[in-house]
């Protein structure tokens, strides 16, 4: 690689040709502050629109001051990075982005976690010496995200998650100068959009603009009902990151705290996800065997490739973009409905309480989950199999709110019978890990040999896009892997135009999978983060002592006292669910 | 959203099949969509959207962006009062005022009667004849407020002759 040779605040340096000023000062150790900029490395993807002017620095010979973030280096430049005039410069673009920003950062629910304070901070602005007009927009509001427009200062880096990760499409700048505004397209509500309600918009903004919708007041309400029996299940890749927003290293598994959290805050019965993501195991993967061997016995109303339909940002996006293909998604419905369907019929069948006095609230990394809980497939009577659903973060700060502590608590174990999960089930909360969890079932059930090994390294890592062959004692079964909405399209595309040699496909919509979900404790582009989560999950299956969905007792005995087996009237009727065309 | 009719919709895809349905040539497949039709409503940009492939999003974001592009009907006579620095500084705000009065529209409004529509523009890059006023292809030079009557006169008749 070539090297070229500049001066950063009166040192040289070398650095690699190509390099921006930003990352280069940023590689020897000279934090340029910065706002819209954001780099997601793992999924090499940037932000640098060079709108926010927070980054601009002195380059000698130059007239005007540059943005750092997309000027690149050259040989012999000497840069200020904090000259009299940068600093004054920062600070008056500062100032004037406040102008228009409403001072409600004590109540607002980015409070603590807000990169346009935390910038503000660092530029020591103390006073704002501007006063103008001022953005009077109406907020948005939808089943799962909260726009305040308000408080957007149009840094672009949702439209970037939104249109070149995800794909989407939804959200846009419209209108221009001081009445630009970023909405989805002709001023709709997200609900009346192509908006999967990912969340990635969320997990990149640097301000409250787009924050989840908060219903932890539910739970609190639920909780404090003498009437309800209140229970709780927890998604796989929440234990992986619930522990950031309490000190911890990212990466740190705080399972057993987390139940004992949940039980001191005064859920009845504290479940786990994980053990209905051993029961879609079963039922997707028994639906994978079926749809295998009539396609192998030349079966031509068989469709392969399946695709696996956990992940409800996913389902809205084939439903709106890609409606005529909603017959190759499994019919299964997620872990999380799954587990409001069997709660809220075998669980309170045992308990003798009616539905409508048992409350199911789910913890989700998620904030689509928001959105699908409320379907109406999944009601009855109006009572939905899933009451209310947190993300990590609302679960985060209810901890704090009943002064829990959680790193001082001790570990605890789920109650039973629906807190009893296998390795394959945990794996569910990282890009790669459904279809690990169903290749471990579906190669026992298929040739009915045990396998030697569990981990399938082929299957696992962080590529958008992957592949794997698994010898199914004769048969290669070919595998597909995508997360993030733009490699889901890809695999699309491949399938429509015939050029996809698939048997079956895992599709997560959030980079990383569930562990990069709309609803996690913030990145703030440190990406590197989804990475350490992956490796708790894994950490975990390797811990558990069963690895094997349909090794799970409780899966068992759940088939054998209620369901009767895999893909039976009752589990169709219970877990499974059909999709709808939804593009307009 | 209301749906277009079949020759509009006819009108629309020939359109975009005449610039190779190319993402890159939406600013131009919009203006004369809005040079056939008179305005940009939600369902031509809905279906513009879906004929180049790209998001609802971006079309709405090109329409809005550009303030030619109009998601209103306008009159059949677009009455541009130039707001330019030489314009301004002649006087042209006297005769905007002296067009809202005899119009009773505001700014970007249209007649009731759908003859007229009153906007505003910088610089038509005629300032020697400043104040301007233009409408359609042609410039009025040397506006003073007492002929901003004759002017609408002399549209109303034409609007009448086109009838």
């Amino acid at each position: 690689m070539k090297e070229v040779t500049i001066t950063i605040d009166n040192t040289k340096h070398s650095v690699a040709k190509g390099l921006t000023v930003l990352d280069a000062a940023r590689q020897v150790g000279i934090d340029i502050p910065s706002l819209c900029f954001m780099k997601l490395h793992d999924i090499n993807i940037e932000n640098k629109p060079g709108g926010c002017r927070i980054c601009v620095v002195e380059v000698k010979g130059r007239k005007n001051l540059v943005p750092s973030c997309c000027t690149e280096v050259e040989d012999g430049m000497e840069i200020q990075t904090h000259s009299m005039r940068v600093i004054n410069a920062r600070r008056t673009v500062m100032e004037l982005i406040l102008s228009d920003h409403p001072a409600e950062c004590l109540t607002c629910a980015k409070a603590g976690d807000c990169e346009l304070q935390v910038v503000a901070d660092r530029l020591g602005i103390r006073e704002l010496h501007y006063e103008g007009e001022k953005t009077h927009l109406p907020k948005g509001n939808s089943p799962a995200i909260s726009r305040d427009p308000n408080k957007c200062i149009l840094c672009r880096r949702c439209e970037m998650m939104c249109n070149e990760v995800q794909t989407v499409g939804c959200l846009g700048a419209v209108n221009r100068g001081f009445h630009s505004v970023v909405t989805p397209a002709f001023g709709n509500d997200l609900i009346n959009s192509v908006c999967t309600f990912c969340g990635q918009c969320v997990a990149v903004c640097p301000t409250g603009a787009l924050t989840e919708i908060d219903e932890s007041a539910k739970v609190v309400r639920a909780l404090n009902d003498p009437t309800k029996t209140v229970i709780v299940q927890t998604a796989p890749a929440v234990r992986a990151a619930l522990g950031e927003e309490f000190g911890n290293e990212p990466g740190t598994l705080v399972t057993g705290k987390m139940v004992a959290a949940l039980r001191r805050l005064g859920f009845h019965y504290v479940f786990d996800t994980d053990f209905a993501a051993d029961l879609t195991i079963m039922e997707e993967g028994t639906e994978l065997l079926r749809r295998l061997k009539g396609y192998l016995a030349g079966d031509t109303s068989v469709k392969l490739p399946i695709l696996t339909s956990c992940c409800p940002a996913w389902v809205n996006f084939f439903e709106h973009q890609f409606p005529d293909m909603r017959d190759i998604p499994s019919t299964a419905r997620s872990p999380q409905q799954m587990f409001g369907a069997i709660a809220k019929t075998y669980f309170a069948d045992l308990l003798k309480i009616e539905r409508k006095d048992l409350v199911v609230v789910s913890i989700m990394p998620c904030l689509a989950k928001k959105y699908e809980r409320a379907r109406p497939e999944f009601q009855q009577n109006g009572n939905p199999d899933v009451d209310v659903v947190l993300s990590t973060r609302e679960l985060a700060r209810l901890i704090k709110l009943c002064n829990i502590d959680l790193n001082q608590l001790p570990d605890e174990e789920f109650d039973q019978p629906l807190g009893e999960s296998t390795g394959a089930g945990v794996l569910f909360g990282t890009t790669g890990g459904v279809i690990e969890a169903a290749v471990r079932t579906a190669y026992e059930i298929h040739t009915g040999k045990e396998l030697p090994k569990l981990e399938f390294e082929e299957l696992r890592g962080m590529e958008g896009l992957r592949e794997a062959t698994i010898d199914f004692d004769g048969l290669d079964l070919k595998i597909g892997i995508a997360h993030g909405l733009g490699n889901a399209r890809r695999m699309l595309e491949d399938i429509r135009s015939g050029k996809s040699h698939f048997h079956a496909i895992e599709i997560m919509s959030c980079p990383g999978g569930c562990i990069g979900g709309g609803g996690q404790p913030y990145h703030h582009g440190h990406v590197e983060i989804l990475k350490k989560r992956q490796l708790a999950l894994y950490k975990e299956d390797g811990s558990k002592k069963i690895r094997k969905s349909h090794e799970n007792p409780y899966i068992v005995s759940l088939y054998k006292n209620f369901l009767g087996a895999p893909m039976s009237n009752l589990a169709h009727l219970l877990l499974h669910t059909h999709y709808f065309d939804k593009k307009y | 959203m209301t749906t277009l009719s079949e020759s509009t919709r006819n009108f629309l895809v020939e359109l975009c099949r005449k610039y190779r349905n190319d993402e890159h040539e939406l600013i131009n497949v919009l203006h004369e969509a809005q040079d056939a039709l008179g305005y940009l409503p939600v369902e031509v940009q809905h279906l513009v959207a879906g004929e180049l492939k790209i998001p609802d999003a971006r079309v709405y974001g090109v329409v809005t962006f550009y303030s030619f592009f109009t998601m209103v009907p306008k009159g059949k006579f677009d009455i541009s009062i130039c707001m330019g620095t030489a314009c301004y500084v002649k006087g042209n705000e006297l005769i905007l005022d002296e067009f809202k009065r005899r119009l009773n529209v505001k700014v970007g409004g249209t007649t009731p009667d759908g003859i007229f529509t009153l906007s505003t523009l910088r610089c038509v890059g005629a300032c020697s004849l400043a104040p301007v006023v233009s409408i359609g292809n042609k410039v009025f030079g040397n506006v003073t407020p007492l002929q901003v009557k004759k002017i609408i006169d002399e549209y109303i008749e034409k609007a009448e002759e086109l009838h």
